[in-house]
C-alpha cells in the first residue's frame, strides 16, 4: 500500500506510519458540508405523496363509475348491493393497475392489501353503526317524550300513544336486578379470580376449568336453573331476586375469567417486594395486586354487566313482566328492559313495537354510559386530571379560535 | 473473622455428615417481638450455618456457612448459576416462595435462628429487609406511598406527622430526597430506573430493617446511577448491615467489607470457595479459582 486510504465515511484520509508505511488505525470526527442540500425524507409506502394521492383517490372514482356502467347498464344486476359489491372488486383492480403504472409489484401490493383491509374496516364499522342507526330510527319517536323516562305502563293499552306510558318500570327493574346481581358477583368474581392467581394449586385448575366451561353456558340454562331451584322447588315467586340470581349466574364466569387473566399478567416482582417487606399474603393482594390490576378488573366488571344488562332469556322465565313501577326485589313481578323489548316486539302493534325500539335506544345509551363510567373510574389514580382541568383543556382550542 | 486472612472451606468430599430437610429444628428461646413504630433499631449481625437448598431434587447450595457482621458490607461474588440469589434468598426466607424449594441449616439473626417454627415469617421479612435486580416500585402508588408501603402492608400504624418524617428520612438516606420533594404524590414509575431503584431502597429502609439483602442491585442501572446506589450503600452501611450479591468485580471491591465467592462445579451444587476481607480476597487469595476468578480469567 502506497497511497494513503481514505476513510469511507468522512474522506480523511487515515495517516500513514513513515516506518512501517501502513496506516495507522485512528477514531474520526464527522464532517459536516454546510452546502449540501436539506435533507429531503425518502419517499416509502405508508406516506403516500400528494401525486399517489390523487392516484388513490381517481381510481375508486373510476372503479365507481366503471361499477354504475357494468351493473346498472351492462349486466342484469340491478341495485345497491351489486354495485358495492362491484365497485369493491373493480376499484381494487384500478388501484392495482395505476400503482402498478408508477411503481413496482411492492406498489402494487401495497395498495391492494390496504385496499382489502381497507374495505374490511369499513364493513365491520358499517354493521356496527347500521345497528344503533336501525335501532334508533325505528325508536327514536317514543323515546322523544319525556314521559317514556318518568311514568310506566300501568293503565297503558298497547295502542295509546307515545303521550302516554312509559319504560320507568323497566329501568328501574333494570337497575335493580343489575346491581343486585353486581353486588353478588362483584367480590364472588374477583375473589375467585384471586384464588386462581394467589393460591394456585391443583384445586384452582379445576376451578379455571369449571369457570371457562361456564363462560360458555347458555342463558336460557341459567334461567332455567334458577327457576327449578328457587321457584319450582322452594316455592318463591317470580321476582326481581329471583332475576337478580339468573343473570349473576351468567355474569360470575365472565367477570372471573376476565380479572383471572388481568391479575395474571400483574408481574410477580411486585408480590415479591411486598412479601419482602414484610408483608403477609393477604395484605400484599389487597394493597398490591388489585390497586395494580385495577383498570383491568374494571374492565372485567364492566364486561360482566355489558353481559347481564341485555340478558333476555333467565329474566324471561324468572321475574315475570309487569306493566307498573315495582321497586322491592322480593315483591313478585318485575319487568326489566331487555324484557320489555321482547314482550312488545311480540305484540304486533305498530306503537308496542316502535315503544320497544324506544327502550332499546335507552338500552344502548345505558351501555355507553356504562363503559364511559368504567373508562374514568379504570383511570390510574396518581395522574388523573381533575375534572376542571379537563373540561378547561377541552376549552381552550375554542378560546384561542375566538 | 479471622484476621487478614481468608478462610478455605474445605472440599466437600470428606464430609459424609448428613444434612437432613429441615422440619425439626432445635427450640430457641423466643425473641423479642421486632420494635413496632419507627424506633431505631441497632445493626444486627447474621450468620448462615450449613445452609443447603434443593429445588425439586436438584441440589442448589451445599452446607454453605458464612458470618455477615453487624454493620458491615458482605458481597457475595461468583459466576452465574452458582447460588448466590438462591443463599440471598434463604437469608430472609424468599427462598421457601417456590413451591418445589426445601432448606436444611440455620439462619441466625443476632443468634436467634429465623427459621425457629415458633418465629413468624413476616417478623422476619420486616427485620431483613430485600432490593432485587429489578427496580419494582409500586405503579398504583405514589412515591410517598411507595415509601410507606412498608407500613402499610405490615399494618403499621403511625401518625401524621410521623409520617411525613419517615418518608424525608427515608429517601434521604436513599439518596433520593433532593430529586423527588417536590413531587412526592407523583407515581413512582414516572422515575428513571436509577430513581426507582434508590426509592425501592427508601422503602425498604422506612420498615427500619436490620438487614438489607440486594440481589444485583445495580445491573439493570446505567453507570451513573450505579454510582449513586452505591454511595447510598456506604452511607447506610453504618444503620444497616448488608449482604449484597454482585456480578460487577469493581462494585465489590469498592462497597464491601468483605467477600465470599461463590461456585458451582459443573452439576454440582454450589458451595462458598473462599471468604474473607474484601481486599485480601482481591490481591491475595488462597484458592487458585477465587484468583482467577477475581482476575477475570473465568466465569
Amino acid at each position: 500500500m502506497t497511497t494513503m486510504t481514505p476513510s469511507p465515511t468522512t474522506g480523511t484520509p487515515d495517516p500513514i506510519d513513515p516506518a512501517t508505511g501502513t496506516a495507522v488505525p485512528q477514531t474520526h470526527l464527522p464532517a459536516y458540508d454546510d452546502d449540501a442540500p436539506p435533507p429531503l425524507p425518502r419517499p416509502g409506502l405508508g406516506k403516500p405523496s400528494p401525486d399517489e394521492r390523487f392516484a388513490l383517490i381517481g381510481s375508486w372514482v373510476a372503479g365507481a363509475a366503471l361499477a354504475w356502467l357494468l351493473t346498472q347498464r351492462l349486466l342484469p344486476l340491478a341495485g345497491l348491493p351489486w354495485f358495492l359489491i362491484s365497485w369493491f372488486v373493480v376499484g381494487l383492480v384500478v388501484t392495482g393497475v395505476t400503482a402498478g403504472i408508477t411503481g413496482g409489484m411492492t406498489e402494487v401490493k401495497d395498495r391492494v392489501a390496504a385496499g382489502v383491509i381497507t374495505g374490511a374496516a369499513l364493513v365491520t364499522g358499517a354493521a356496527l353503526v347500521s345497528t344503533v342507526v336501525f335501532v334508533t330510527m325505528r325508536g327514536w319517536r317514543a323515546a322523544l317524550n319525556l314521559n317514556f323516562y318518568t311514568s310506566d305502563m300501568s293503565g297503558v293499552g298497547p295502542k295509546d300513544n307515545f303521550d302516554k306510558g312509559g319504560i320507568l318500570h323497566a329501568i328501574t327493574g333494570s337497575g335493580i336486578e343489575l346491581g343486585i346481581a353486581l353486588l353478588i358477583t362483584l367480590p364472588l368474581g374477583i375473589g375467585t379470580a384471586v384464588f386462581m392467581t394467589e393460591v394456585g394449586g391443583k384445586f384452582a385448575t379445576v376451578v379455571r376449568t369449571v369457570v371457562e366451561a361456564m363462560t360458555a353456558l347458555p342463558s336460557i340454562v341459567a334461567g332455567l336453573f334458577i327457576y327449578t331451584v328457587l321457584i319450582v322447588a322452594l316455592g318463591f315467586p317470580r321476582s326481581g331476586l329471583a332475576a337478580s340470581l339468573a343473570i349473576a349466574v351468567m355474569m360470575l364466569p365472565i367477570i372471573a375469567r376476565a380479572a383471572d387473566v388481568v391479575l395474571r399478567v400483574v408481574p410477580g416482582g411486585l408480590r415479591e417486594a411486598s412479601l419482602a417487606l414484610g408483608s403477609s399474603r393477604w395484605r400484599t393482594v389487597w394493597h398490591v395486586v388489585l390497586p395494580t390490576a385495577r383498570p383491568g378488573l374494571a374492565t372485567a366488571v364492566i364486561l360482566g354487566i355489558a353481559r347481564g344488562v341485555g340478558e333476555t332469556s333467565p329474566v324471561l322465565l324468572t321475574s315475570g313482566a309487569a306493566a307498573f313501577t315495582v321497586t322491592g326485589p322480593t315483591d313478585g313481578v318485575m319487568n326489566s328492559l331487555p324484557l320489555f323489548i321482547y314482550t312488545n316486539v311480540r305484540s304486533g302493534e305498530p306503537q308496542a313495537i316502535a315503544r320497544a325500539f324506544g327502550a332499546a335506544t335507552v338500552l344502548l345509551a345505558l351501555v355507553l354510559v356504562l363503559f364511559v363510567v368504567a373508562r374514568l373510574l379504570a383511570r390510574p389514580r396518581g395522574n388523573r386530571p381533575t375534572l376542571r382541568a379537563r373540561l378547561a383543556g377541552a376549552l381552550a382550542p375554542n378560546r384561542a379560535a375566538r | 473473622m479471622t484476621g487478614d486472612r481468608t478462610d478455605v472451606l474445605p472440599s466437600i468430599g470428606d464430609q459424609h455428615a448428613s444434612t437432613t430437610v429441615i422440619p425439626a429444628v432445635p427450640a430457641v428461646p423466643a425473641i423479642p417481638a421486632a420494635p413496632s413504630g419507627p424506633p431505631v433499631p441497632t445493626t444486627a449481625s447474621l450468620e448462615a450455618e450449613r445452609v443447603s437448598a434443593w429445588f425439586g431434587q436438584r441440589k442448589v447450595l451445599d452446607r454453605v456457612s458464612l458470618e455477615m457482621p453487624a454493620g458491615r458490607v458482605t458481597a457475595l461474588i461468583g459466576p452465574s448459576g452458582c447460588g448466590k440469589s438462591t443463599f440471598l434468598r434463604i437469608l430472609n426466607r424468599m427462598h421457601e416462595l417456590v413451591p418445589s424449594a426445601a432448606l436444611a441449616g440455620e439462619v441466625r439473626l443476632d443468634g436467634q435462628d429465623i427459621y425457629a417454627p415458633e418465629r413468624r415469617l413476616t417478623d422476619a421479612r420486616k427485620a431483613i429487609g430485600m432490593v432485587f435486580q429489578k427496580p419494582n416500585p409500586f405503579p398504583a402508588m405514589s412515591i410517598q406511598d411507595n415509601v410507606l408501603a412498608g407500613l402499610r402492608l405490615t399494618g403499621t400504624k403511625i401518625g401524621k406527622g410521623e409520617r411525613e418524617g419517615l418518608v424525608e428520612e427515608s429517601l434521604v438516606r436513599a439518596g433520593l430526597w433532593l430529586e423527588v420533594k417536590d413531587r412526592l404524590k407523583q407515581p413512582g414509575s414516572a422515575l428513571s430506573g436509577g430513581q426507582q431503584q434508590r426509592l425501592c431502597i427508601a422503602r425498604s429502609l422506612a420498615v427500619r430493617p436490620r438487614v438489607l439483602l440486594m440481589d444485583e442491585p445495580c445491573s439493570a442501572l446505567d453507570p451513573t446511577s450505579t454510582r449513586v446506589v452505591e454511595e447510598t450503600i456506604q452511607q447506610i452501611a453504618a444503620d444497616v448491615t448488608i449482604v449484597i450479591v454482585t456480578h460487577n468485580m469493581q462494585q465489590a471491591h469498592r462497597v464491601s467489607h468483605q467477600c465470599a465467592f461463590f461456585l458451582a462445579a459443573h452439576g454440582t451444587p454450589g458451595v462458598i470457595v473462599e471468604h474473607g476481607p474484601t481486599d485480601t480476597i482481591f490481591d491475595n487469595p488462597q484458592d487458585q479459582r477465587t484468583s482467577d476468578y477475581v482476575n477475570g480469567r473465568f466465569g
